[in-house]
């Protein structure tokens, strides 16, 4: 009984997750088609005086440009159904592989910026919210209430300035040092050049994590249990640790699983600015020089990044916490 | 903020031989951020075109009396064009609060017509939101051909969803309240319960979603535009300034992107404080939370 409950939320959830994937995709797809950027001028950019209206032919119909629109959807979808995203026309690669590749740089710096953020996050939350109205509580609001509106790309620039430019102790950009064989690239190295885009977005998904905890652990703080707690002498710290955590931490993780378009969003203006080889500069740079393969391959990657988190936040609500496990039983 | 506010009026009494409450502090905050918004608005008219013309006489200054933002390798005022930057980031905001706030406000009047209708606009709304903001951006900036009209567009078409959300939630409420089943039982059409009942309860709440859009879609506009979507690299947008900086910091000119950044910051949270500040007015019980 119990078990079939979870089952058929998740089954309902996967059906929901599918039919808005597939809308998604087709929304795209239509956006794109018509958009009236020409790919193949896009793509042969100043030789396009070149190239005669025969060579323009055999290049539209070697993409399948000539088709009507709904027949080059379907085959793309079709394709797309087989695991194949087509060719990217800037690195003339498969676009599945440029993006598995690329994906391994960004889950790294996404994933680590997610755990620092999310843990430190909750940390200041839970002391601000402990010594509300206490100057540690004013420093930590504030540097949330700044940092909800700060820009990821000025933040980086700052910490460009002061990091690169003014202590000259980290390097500018990029993955790892210019002009270096791959093979001569140390640990070191890569680390070096990670630092200041995790750094950028650890930052700023601080300010959204400990802004909800405070309020949270506040509203616990301000319970009847907590007073009895109290009343029975437990100090400040076995409140929290008993009272506290237990209540506010399963929202936290789910508030840090809905945060995944965010810091997609993020890391997108992260690796702009530290040149940092993730899937955030190749949609750039699909965007900005009409790479229609490889565009679409990470916006519907991205969706499915998104929608995996919602995902794992809904099944996290509804399964972990004993209390909604106990309704569904009786 | 709700503290602080306390705090600062208490602090005024003990100081004070004049005090003001906690509502005429609130109206102070609204009204001193509307004059520092306005006065961006005014500076960015009343500032001469010939600041931010090509003066390679006053190149790479750093920030002095003159130029209090410095300025930039062609000699422009980065003042001049930092201010004209904000005038175009709040025209794009107000843009798309107002797109926002119109299909918010319709697709939360369908959402109240039954429950399939509900259904179909939380899918809605998953959908859009099922794509993170960014990405979105430079899909419909790419669709529409780039330019400005690709950025204005796109950040126009982007923000209804969570409002969508506040509206709906808003509305269902009033439609299961007594008064309003009173007033259905006593023969009222639906246009009336729309127009008399509900309306009037969302139109504050839409007002001030209307103000709390500003500081999004200002932030997206900057963030798309510095990833080089869109606005020439002539017209004053901080994004483009922020974005041209890059070349430039490892020369050591940190004004370049230091006082862009920052007054957009100031502007943005300008809009957030009148909005919060508007909420608190207008549901006192909000201010606790």
């Amino acid at each position: 009984m119990n078990n079939n409950s979870v089952l058929t939320f998740i089954i309902k959830k996967v059906i929901r997750f599918t039919s808005l994937l597939f809308a998604l995709c087709a929304l795209s797809f239509v956006l794109i088609s018509n958009s009236p950027i020409d790919p193949v001028k896009a793509y042969i950019g100043a030789d396009m005086m070149n190239v005669g209206p025969e060579q323009r032919a055999k290049i539209e119909q070697y993409w399948g440009l000539d088709k009507p629109a709904h027949e080059q959807f379907l085959s793309w979808a079709s394709a797309v159904a087989r695991g194949d995203l087509g060719d990217s026309k800037i690195y003339r690669r498969p676009v599945i592989e440029i993006i598995s590749e690329r994906f391994a740089a960004s889950l790294l710096l996404m994933g680590t910026a997610w755990t620092i953020s999310g843990i430190l996050g909750f940390i200041l939350g839970i002391v601000s919210a402990v010594k509300k109205g206490s100057w540690i509580d004013k420093v930590i609001k504030w540097y949330c209430f700044v940092l909800a509106s700060t820009p990821t790309f000025w933040l980086g620039l700052l910490l460009l300035i002061v990091f690169v430019v003014w202590l000259g102790i980290l390097p500018i950009g990029l993955a790892v040092p210019a002009g270096v064989l791959k093979t001569d690239v140390t640990l070191a190295d890569k680390l070096m050049h990670f630092i200041l885009p995790a750094l950028t977005l650890s930052i700023l998904g601080v300010a959204n994590m400990a802004m909800h905890t405070r309020t949270k652990l506040i509203e616990v703080l301000n319970s009847d249990y907590v007073l009895f707690a109290k009343a029975r002498g437990e100090s400040d710290w076995e409140i929290v640790k008993n009272h506290g955590i237990r209540n506010i931490a399963l929202p936290a993780i789910t508030l840090q699983f809905a945060y995944f378009g965010e810091l997609f969003g993020g890391s997108i203006l992260a690796e702009k600015i530290f040149s940092y080889p993730g899937l955030g500069s190749a949609i750039t740079e699909a965007g900005l020089r009409a790479d229609v393969p490889l565009l679409l391959g990470i916006v519907l990657f991205s969706a499915i990044f998104v929608f995996s988190g919602n995902l794992i936040a809904d099944i996290l609500y509804k399964v972990v916490d004993p209390r909604m496990r106990g309704i569904s039983a009786s | 903020m709700s503290d602080y506010a306390i705090n600062t009026a208490n602090k005024k009494k003990q100081k004070q031989k004049f005090t003001i409450n906690r509502r005429q502090y609130t109206f102070g905050v609204i009204g001193l951020s509307i004059l520092i918004l306005l006065s961006v608005l005014i500076a960015s008219y009343a500032l001469p075109d010939s600041n931010i013309a090509t003066n390679l006489n006053a190149k790479n200054l750093e920030p002095s009396f003159d130029n209090i933002f410095g300025t930039d390798w062609l000699g422009r005022d980065m003042f001049t064009r930092t201010i004209k930057g904000l005038r175009l980031s709040v025209a794009v905001g107000a843009l798309a609060a107002t797109i926002s706030v119109i299909i918010a406000t319709i697709l939360g009047m369908i959402a109240s017509i039954n429950d399939k209708c509900d259904l179909a606009v939380s899918w809605f709304i998953d959908l859009f939101l099922g794509m993170p903001h960014i990405v979105f951006l430079i899909l419909i900036s790419f669709a529409l051909g780039g330019g400005v009209k690709g950025v204005v567009v796109g950040v126009a078409v982007t923000h209804w969803p969570t409002l969508t959300r506040i509206v709906r939630a808003e509305i269902l409420q009033i439609k299961t309240s007594d008064y309003v089943k009173i007033s259905r039982h006593m023969g009222k059409t639906s246009w009336y319960v729309a127009t008399k009942h509900i309306l009037p309860h969302i139109v504050p709440q839409l007002l001030i979603g209307y103000l709390l859009l500003f500081p999004h879609a200002i932030l997206h506009e900057a963030a798309i535009t510095f990833l080089g979507f869109g606005l020439s690299p002539h017209k004053p947008a901080i994004g483009i300034i922020l974005s041209e900086s890059m070349m430039y910091l490892s020369t050591g000119m940190w004004w370049l992107a230091f006082f862009p950044g920052l007054a957009l910051i100031i502007v943005v949270k300008l809009f957030d404080v009148i909005g919060e500040n508007l909420k608190m007015l207008y549901d006192p019980s909000s201010a606790h939370e």
